[in-house]
């Protein structure tokens, strides 16, 4: 061993892990990212806010003989997780918009890729940075909720009663958020400027809905839901929350339009993540 | 001819071992071929691939990574086929991109632990090796810093800081030294050539400066549209155990070539008067001097000749 302690260059001794973990490196590090940000915690714990409302609704029902007109029903939670649209939407563009707008801007995607991490590790790893936000706006809410509602009641009856309510919330949460999700990353893939990619966003998910609303106006029946994508998604919930759908438009058809949207961002994603970019 | 470099396509040498194979490799940007039949070998050590713009140089470097699949052909790096375990080649690789590439939002230091992290590495072990190697590659000072705020020189630096991190067995630079000052350039070439030389890091230098290569390499393969047109060991292939004289004389110039021709010399005319002479074995001018003697003409300049990689990169991608 050389007296002297070689400050230069060394080669490294210890472990390391097999290829296969990277996306979770991707989706801590950009979770870090945003939580040391104080406006996106700002919005966090504004979005909290419905679900303190509802659970002093839950806790007054429970222990008020008068106040039995705001008692909770299943469509308590179905009405909850519509609340809580806005702030998907809001949490979507904040987060979403520059998760790979930015890479591409800055040329990391070939930094990553060079990495021993897949396409598909690098495209789950920022999908899950979304995804765990808006889960926790809007499942675990919902399910803090039937929890409160079990220990303000007393008893497990509304739940024997109402067992579907778990899957429905599971379902409905993970339906609202892929969708928002896999929409919004595709579109980030789309382009390197975030704040281009917030504009597409918001403007798709407007321009849909003033479609059908035109052709609501022109036609008179709102069985051209299907053009709207928020339309889609209250259409589909409403089946699973066993609420009578607000559309005439089968729920099957708008099922299919959401899970096309999934499989053209799903396309989008393999096309436009990559080590290089080639233009023939 | 006068040199070992064939203008037509060579055949890599096999004997050497080598770090990274090509076999008959095709890749094709739609209708274009951007590496064409190309097949090759780098040794361990420090091996440049030289060529001018769009000679398929950061083609290969891609391909070999995975980026681009190849339509034909075979790749093997560090003995593993790209093909079925670009993951596994990927862990024990460093690649330092052309172009400016980080990670946005980070600084030095927590960039290169991240990439650290990427790679494989615990996250405390990838921050003390994200010091280190900031520290190595000369950015200690500034580790601190938002590397969207750093100069063209360090950015250069911090692609390199990344892509050595994890401690990789090979090394892909693809033009290190573009946009540095003069100082930066020779203090980046000091880096790499410490790496080869000094730590066992088998490196690959894409480059079109050829003093860049010259200096920090041992091997050279060289490409021209899309195409290996040379390769092999510097030394060798700037020419064969022998030496060149440039040589100018008074008499029967045509006459005496032949003579110098029948002695085994290898001669090639150059611009007005002037000869170049390649004398095979030890090189000793006494022989071009008794050839002159016996053929009754006057050696008016003798003056050797070495040939310089500039030279046989002239050669080997047919400029003149």
């Amino acid at each position: 061993m050389s007296p002297i302690h070689d400050q230069s260059y060394r080669h490294y001794g210890g472990t390391k892990a097999a290829p296969g973990h990277a996306w979770a490196v991707i989706a801590t590090a950009g979770l870090r990212t945003f939580l040391r940000r104080r406006a996106f915690l700002g919005i966090m714990l504004f979005a909290l806010f419905p679900f303190i409302v509802r659970a002093v609704q839950l806790y007054i029902a429970a222990n008020v003989a008068q106040a039995s007109i705001i008692a909770a029903g299943p469509q308590t939670f179905r009405q909850f997780l519509e609340q809580q649209d806005f702030f998907v939407f809001v949490i979507t563009v904040y987060v979403g918009a520059g998760l790979i707008a930015n890479d591409r801007r800055a040329n990391a995607l070939q930094i990553y890729l060079s990495k021993p991490l897949m396409r598909t590790e690098y495209i789950f790893g920022k999908l899950a940075v979304l995804v765990v936000f808006l889960l926790s706006v809007t499942l675990v809410p919902a399910i803090l909720l039937l929890l409160l509602k079990i220990v303000f009641d007393g008893s497990f009856a509304f739940l024997r009663a109402n067992l579907f309510l778990i899957p429905a919330i599971v379902v409905a949460s993970l339906l609202q958020v892929l969708l928002a999700s896999f929409t919004m990353l595709a579109l980030s893939s789309l382009s390197k400027s975030a704040r281009f990619v917030g504009i597409l966003y918001v403007g798709i998910t407007f321009f849909t809905s003033a479609i059908y609303g035109a052709l609501y106006a022109i036609t008179g029946t709102s069985r051209v839901s299907w053009v709207s994508i928020g339309a889609n998604l209250t259409q589909v919930v409403d089946v699973i929350f066993r609420q009578p759908p607000r559309y005439a438009t089968p729920w099957q058809v708008s099922l299919l339009v959401i899970i096309g949207l999934v499989a053209v961002s799903l396309s989008i994603l393999e096309r436009r993540v990559r080590g290089v970019e080639v233009v023939t | 001819m006068e040199t070992a470099v064939s203008p037509a396509a060579p055949s890599p040498p096999s004997e050497t071992p080598s770090v990274v194979e090509l076999d008959n490799v095709t890749v094709r940007y739609g209708t274009n071929d951007a590496l064409a039949n190309v097949s090759a070998r780098f040794a361990r050590g420090a091996v440049g691939l030289l060529g001018p713009n769009g000679a398929g140089k950061s083609t290969m470097l891609k391909a070999l990574l995975g980026f681009l699949a190849p339509s034909q052909g075979h790749m093997r790096v560090l003995g593993i086929d790209v093909a079925k375990d670009p993951l596994g080649i990927r862990a024990r690789l460093g690649y330092m991109p052309e172009s400016d590439a980080h990670i946005p939002g980070m600084n030095a230091v927590s960039f290169v632990a991240y990439c650290g992290e990427l790679a494989g590495l615990p996250p405390v072990d990838a921050m003390q090796r994200s010091h280190e190697v900031l520290q190595y590659v000369g950015l200690g000072e500034a580790r601190y810093r938002n590397v969207e705020t750093y100069s063209t020189g360090m950015k250069q630096r911090i692609k390199l800081a990344q892509a050595i991190v994890h401690d990789p067995d090979l090394l892909f630079l693809d033009e290190p030294t573009n946009g540095m000052d003069p100082k930066g350039r020779d203090e980046m070439l000091e880096l790499v050539r410490d790496l080869a030389h000094n730590k066992g890091v088998s490196l690959i230098l894409s480059s079109h400066l050829l003093p860049d290569v010259e200096y920090t390499c041992d091997d050279v393969v060289i490409m021209k549209k899309a195409r290996v047109t040379a390769q092999g060991p510097i030394a060798e292939l700037k020419g064969p155990a022998g030496r060149t004289f440039e040589l100018r004389i008074k008499g029967d110039l045509p006459g005496f070539m032949q003579v110098l021709h029948g002695e085994g010399m290898t001669l090639r005319e150059t611009d007005e008067d002037v000869v170049r002479v390649f004398v095979p074995g030890s090189g000793d001018q006494k022989a071009i001097f008794d050839a002159a003697a016996r053929f009754g003409v006057q050696i008016r300049h003798l003056r050797s000749s070495v040939q310089t990689l500039e030279q046989v990169f002239v050669k080997a991608v047919g400029e003149d």
